[in-house]
């Protein structure tokens, strides 16, 4: 376990590894999400009450989803910068603020255009809308927080603060819709039974849920490597990389 | 396939535009999320590569200590 914990603290170990990770999953991830993006848009049939606009859903939820369970990822990162000062975590930390904020930002965008058809408004200060500008404001917030810093060691403990005190708002975005009912629909998939959608929708959605968060695993890394790469550009390993290019 | 024809795919009963623009939305950021890190490691690599050569191709810096 601790010499788990100590690899994971090593910068050139977590670049091959995450390099070797990606050489199959990115592929991969991109086969997911074309072939879930066709099945959504072209082969499933459409909703009875909201005609074919519903087929926003395949790209709007997985976002809203991964955007949310993103926002832990960089809490706990955070945390453990915070704790133990892990070097590694701080870099997975701020490798995680753009990808949530532009997943943030494709749940927003795409909700937007699907309430223009639905609800006949492009936007409407709901509960669960709101509280996904907060979300998206927390991400933006991270980064611009960072770069404020000169000192990245502040920065970096800075940073973990602000997302470890953000985290209040996400069961509060998970309970807006069942707390202030409005025009955003409850929640139709449950973990404990009662899902309200049919499995000729819910299958193609599952998929790009998970496609979504292959995407965001994919980022995850592919962000990492580059903050590696700038941090560690001093030393003998990226020296040898960079001459071996 | 759902829809019988090309264009009934592209209209969507009138919700073509709305389905589509926000499919096209996405695509955008998503590729834009794997593109910037990529680009930015280049970008590392390729500063590197320069600093590299450049000292590569310097003469070896003077021995001072015998100077008195």
């Amino acid at each position: 376990m601790w010499t788990l914990f100590h690899k994971f603290g090593s910068p050139p170990w977590l670049y091959r590894l995450s390099g070797s990770i990606l050489r199959w999953l990115l592929p991969l991830t991109l086969l997911a999400l074309v072939a879930g993006a066709v099945w959504g848009l072209l082969f499933t049939p459409p909703d009875f009450r909201q005609g074919n606009s519903y087929r926003i859903i395949y790209i709007h939820v997985p976002a809203a989803v991964v955007a949310l369970a993103g926002y832990y990822v960089m809490a706990i990162a955070g945390a453990i910068s915070l704790i133990w000062r892990m070097k590694m975590a701080d870099v997975a930390m701020r490798a995680t603020a753009p990808v949530g904020a532009a997943l943030t930002f494709v749940a927003l965008v795409t909700g937007s255009i699907w309430g223009k058809p639905t609800w006949g408004t492009w936007w409407v200060w709901d509960a669960r809308i709101t509280s996904m500008l907060i979300l998206l404001f927390l991400y933006l917030g991270v980064i611009a927080l960072y770069e404020a810093y000169e000192n990245k060691a502040l920065a970096a403990k800075a940073c973990a603060v602000l997302s470890l005190v953000g985290t209040v708002n996400i069961p509060i975005i998970y309970k807006s819709v069942d707390w202030w009912y409005s025009l955003h629909q409850p929640a139709s998939i449950k973990f404990t039974g009662g899902t309200t959608i049919d499995p000729s929708m819910l299958y193609p959605l599952l998929w790009m849920i998970v496609a979504f968060y292959a995407l965001f695993t994919c980022c995850l890394l592919l962000n990492m490597r580059a903050e590696i790469l700038e941090r560690e550009s001093r030393t003998a390993w990226v020296r040898r990389l960079a001459a071996g290019e | 396939m759902y829809f019988e024809s090309l264009s009934a795919a592209l209209t969507m009963d009138g919700h073509g535009a709305f389905v589509w623009s926000a499919y096209a939305i996405t695509a955008v950021v998503l590729v834009g999320m794997l593109v910037a890190p990529w680009r930015r490691q280049r970008r590392t690599l390729r500063q590197l590569t320069g600093l590299l050569k450049r000292e590569a191709g310097q003469p070896p810096p003077r021995d001072r200590s015998r100077e008195v």
